[in-house]
């Protein structure tokens, strides 16, 4: 493989510290270097080169998202491309079929991305969609919210149990990270029920969403973990949740991080900063949450940005996705998976003339711009629940204009001006803070920004370069343009090859499957795998040997290894 | 002499997965707690004199031995040729299977379907309409008191759904077993797993959709004014739907009594909305009791990467679904298609004669494991090692839980996978180099 030295461009490469200096990056062998001798140049000149983005809750790949490709054929007669020589038939728009899903996040200039809620029960299923996802580097949050051995170990106190659980179950199921989703709720549902609050116990467990927060952070930072908990809190999309989001932000008080980054991400954040006492007086309580992510260390969020529109919801919050069907009528899937969760999914419109959905809009803007760090501050829009991931460039355009905020906001319904700050903000972000929310800060958060994420001497090379010209483009005013480019990459390379070219795929390539592999004491793994025997024998309804996921599922497998031994 | 364990049942979609299989010099000699069904499948593949073992082209009318490689050729020129080729079955073999399939469809324009769309594709309709509310079997085992089976007979289609997973086995909160639970069966006739029930509510042929309405009617808290719906009486409906209410956690099971009889997708749309309005009052799911061991993978497998779960059409260039119009009857019917590869079913023993009439005029091929009706019409046969058996794969039991098919026993010699067979005709669709030289056979 040749070098490529992209030659000129105004970089931002915020983990470098690099705030749109005039540079020439160089790529040999898949990795950045400090210089290389036989190399194609590729004059970036009067464009931006950022780091490759890291997407790091998408609902990317598995069951819920087939689920909802088969509820909603109509989605798929939406957003249509013909197969060509070198890119496969696709379509889809809230759910794209897997290889438009890599070929549209490489358009955008995103190299890699986490698929946000694998049930351990049906990884196989996930992985099956990640390894037909092309273009993308590629890892799963696994759900453990409402796990039976974790919800048993935590109530008897078996913190080290639990860490040596977690540790065989990501192994077994090639998982990344521990994602908590409705705690407790998952399992109240499979009666029908849901826990309102964080001390609501959970029928028959005798645990309350509190603890079991509380004890996979713990967990978590005993492992040390390479990413930190992440939690989708109770009560998500209801009137007035704001204050159960306040009250869980505190849980991991006083928690020290086995590792540079935050021990809680507060998962789209947006449906959980709402005020109000019904849906007549709805409000925006961002402020509150922005205050509060502002005034706490160990917590930083993810947006999950509302762009009105039609999609598909899903998550693993299954009482959620019933009591959003009731309330909109629409068709709606369930699921509920023995021992582990239970996902469910319904389409939904954000209407521009709804008094909800406008404020839904407004207080997503009003987080990122409220909270003053933007390392503390992740653009998703928790696709496809806010909005399908390409509308990126939208919220970019937002966020660097408040001009296209005022435009957009005589648009939509006065709730967003009357009933939220939004209007009163005159902050505007840079590429610098762009460039931070879309792949840096990510970075960091998944504790992968040694490889990813920057732009530094042994990063993989993955780059994204946009045909914006900083010094010629005031995006407070083009703000139409800065939508349009950042909609199509000049070039996205990934590992060091170009994959795409003024917005058009050129090669298609497969990237890599990181998962963590953590070792635990033998003593320790001799008793939790008693355990799991003893379950799975009784309560499965597969034989605990074709539980775990093979390799040969995963596109160049990529195992994160962690030493955690000391465990006992 | 090998044993191994936690072997899957490549049969039917109940895939069990707590087989054990004893091999002496590559045959099956003893089966341990599969069914009647699945050990016999097992068995089977240790006789050769009913087994596909050369590949056959037919020349002169009469279908003659060739080697592997004038085969593929065959098949693949067959396919190339045709304007609107229809790829058809699959549902009786692996994803990665599905997956080369899907590559083959778009590559050549044509039509791609499986069994769906003779069993559960009204279900697949009525899920587009009113959504699935559902659960995987182990939730039924732990948590359900109340099972339902609604035209559908598991003792004869699925023999150890009922051990496995609904009314027999214990669960963590039915630690009793079958003493915790109860089991209703509503059926045109009393089944043999009728006979094993609580109770059984007999329907009239044709009426079951009426009979789902007034169980809605009763179950919203409206008054039933007939003397009898359905051929059940009111005071039966009225207690089912009371009993429906009042379960901890209840199970609608529903087979083809309800997909095919009069009313299909609106029978089945009607009753994931009873088990919608039931969720108001406890917890209630449905679920469809697919046939085929992997007729749901294939189902994933085409939403996945194709955004629909059957009968979808790329002749377009991009996938066009439109049940009625892309389904492999009527594609047949219509003689749009003027080619056919038929893997892994064998719809000439089960499709409508005029179907099978366009079949026998259009030159088609046919991949399957042992000799069928449909082989013996083909043009091309291509013998293909067993699924579960001879090679590894994936399959997706009715719960959609995947599991990883294993192998026990090497296939007979010369005999490729299904996933190997269709790449080697994709390569040659493409004018690629034939990859025989990689290997002439899986040894």
């Amino acid at each position: 493989m040749s070098g490529l030295i992209l030659k000129n461009g105004y970089v931002y490469d915020p983990l470098n510290g690099i705030k749109g200096e005039k540079m020439d990056i160089c790529i040999e062998n898949g990795k950045i270097v400090e210089e290389v001798s036989d190399a194609k140049v590729i004059d970036c000149s009067g464009k931006v080169v950022m780091p490759g983005g890291v997407e790091i809750h998408s609902h990317l790949a598995g069951g819920k998202v087939n689920v909802g490709r088969m509820l909603r054929p109509e989605d798929h007669l939406k957003n249509v491309y013909p197969k060509t020589k070198l890119t496969r038939a696709a379509n889809g728009y809230s759910t794209p079929s897997t290889f438009l899903t890599g070929y549209l996040y490489a358009k955008l200039g995103y190299t890699t991305a986490f698929t946000a809620a694998l049930p351990p029960l049906m990884a196989r299923h996930t992985h099956e969609e990640l390894h037909d996802i092309p273009m993308l580097d590629k890892g799963a949050l696994t759900l453990m919210g409402n796990n039976w051995f974790i919800m048993r170990y935590l109530k008897r106190g078996d913190v080290e149990l639990a860490a040596a659980f977690v540790a065989w179950l990501l192994k077994a199921v090639k998982g990344y990270a521990i994602k908590v989703v409705n705690p407790g709720g998952g399992e109240a549902w499979g009666w029908g029920r849901d826990v309102r609050s964080l001390d609501d116990p959970v029928p028959h467990f005798d645990i309350t969403p509190r603890e079991i927060i509380s004890g996979l952070v713990k967990v978590n930072e005993m492992l040390a973990l390479p990413h930190s908990i992440h939690l989708h809190a109770n009560n998500l999309g209801r009137v007035g949740n704001f204050a159960t989001t306040l009250e869980t932000m505190q849980v991991p008080n006083g928690t020290k991080p086995a590792r540079e980054r935050q021990v809680l991400q507060l998962t789209h954040a947006q449906f959980h900063s709402y005020g109000g006492d019904s849906w007549k007086n709805f409000a925006s309580e961002a402020e509150s949450i922005a205050k509060a992510v502002n005034s706490n260390e160990n917590v930083i969020i993810d947006i999950g940005q509302v762009v009105f529109g039609d999609t598909t919801t899903m998550t693993a919050d299954g009482p959620m996705e019933y009591y959003l069907s009731s309330l909109t009528g629409l068709k709606w899937a369930n699921k509920n998976i023995e021992l582990e969760t239970s996902p469910g999914v319904t389409p939904f419109v954000y209407s521009k003339r709804s008094p909800v959905s406008a404020v839904q809009w407004a207080v997503g803007l009003e987080l990122a711009l409220h909270i003053n760090d933007a390392w503390k501050v992740l653009l998703t829009t928790d696709h496809p629940n806010g909005a399908p991931f390409f509308k990126y460039p939208t919220i970019i355009a937002w966020l660097m204009s408040s001009k296209y905020r005022e435009e957009t906001m005589k648009e939509v319904h006065s709730a967003a001006q009357k009933n939220t700050t939004l209007a009163t903000i005159d902050r505007e972000y840079d590429f610098y803070e762009i460039a931070t929310i879309t792949r840096a800060g990510q970075a960091k958060s998944l504790g992968i920004q040694e490889t990813k994420g920057h732009l530094g001497v042994g990063a993989d090379a993955d780059v994204a370069v946009y045909d914006i010209n900083p010094e010629e483009i005031d995006p407070s005013r083009d703000y139409k343009l800065i939508e349009e480019k950042f909609a199509r990459t000049s070039y996205t390379i990934k590992g060091g090859e170009i994959v795409v070219k003024d917005g058009e795929i050129v090669k298609v390539v497969q990237g890599k499957t990181l998962y963590i592999d953590a070792r635990v004491d033998e003593s320790l793994e001799r008793e939790v795998m008693r355990d799991i025997d003893y379950y799975f024998k009784r309560f499965y309804s597969v034989n605990l040997a074709n539980y775990p996921v093979q390799e040969v599922y995963l596109t160049n497998p990529t195992p994160v290894q962690i030493d955690a031994t000391n465990v006992r | 002499m090998q044993r191994y364990t936690d072997v899957i049942c490549s049969f039917c979609g109940t895939l069990c997965d707590d087989i054990e299989v004893v091999v002496e010099d590559n045959k099956i000699v003893d089966v341990k707690h599969a069914c009647r069904i699945g050990t016999a499948k097992f068995l089977a593949s240790n006789d050769y004199e009913h087994r596909l073992l050369k590949p056959m082209v037919r020349k002169n009318g009469k279908l003659v031995e060739v080697s592997l490689d004038e085969a593929i050729e065959e098949a693949a020129r067959i396919l190339k040729d045709a304007t609107k080729p229809l790829l058809y079955g699959w549902s009786s073999t692996s994803c990665e299977a599905h997956s080369v399939g899907v590559e083959l469809a778009e590559e050549l324009g044509g039509v791609i379907d499986n069994t769906t769309t003779v069993c559960h594709g009204p279900s697949v309709l009525a899920i587009h309409d009113a959504g699935y509310i559902s659960c995987t079997l182990g939730e039924v085992k732990n948590r359900a008191d109340l099972i339902i089976y609604w035209g559908a007979n598991p003792m004869h289609g699925h023999p150890r759904h009922l051990s496995r997973y609904s009314i027999f086995p214990r669960g963590y909160f039915r630690e009793r077993g079958q003493q915790d639970r109860e089991l209703i069966v509503i059926d045109v006739r009393k089944t043999d797993t009728a006979k094993i029930a609580n109770k059984f509510i007999k329907v009239n042929y044709g009426e079951d959709y009426e009979l789902i309405s007034a169980l809605r009617k009763v179950v919203n808290g409206g008054e039933l004014r007939e003397e009898s719906v359905a051929g059940v009486p009111r005071e039966e409906i009225i207690a089912l739907a009371e009993k429906m209410k009042n379960a901890q956690f209840g199970v609608l099971f529903f087979g083809m009594g309800l997909t095919q009889s009069y009313g299909r997708h609106r029978n089945i749309d009607n009753a994931i909305n009873l088990v919608r309005d039931l969720n108001a009052h406890t917890k209630f799911v449905i679920m469809a009791m697919r046939g085929h061991y992997n007729v749901t993978g294939f189902n994933e497998v085409l939403s996945w990467q194709a955004g629909f779960p059957y009968a979808v059409d790329f002749g377009r260039g991009y996938a066009w679904y439109n049940p009625g119009e892309t389904t492999a009857n009527d594609v047949l019917q219509r003689g749009e298609c003027d080619a056919a590869l038929i893997i892994a079913s064998d719809p000439v023993s089960h499709f409508p004669r005029k179907s099978i009439e366009h079949l026998a005029r259009i030159p088609f091929i046919a991949i399957d494991i042992h000799p069928t009706p449909t082989t013996q019409l083909a043009d091309v046969v291509i013998p293909s090692a067993i699924a579960g058996i001879e090679v590894e794969g994936t399959a997706y039991r009715m719960d959609a839980v995947p599991l990883r098919l294993r192998k026990v026993k090497e296939p007979p010699e010369g005999v490729l996978s299904d996933v190997e067979i269709l790449r080697r005709i994709l390569a040659r669709v493409r004018g690629e180099e034939a990859l025989t030289a990689k290997a002439e056979v899986a040894k």
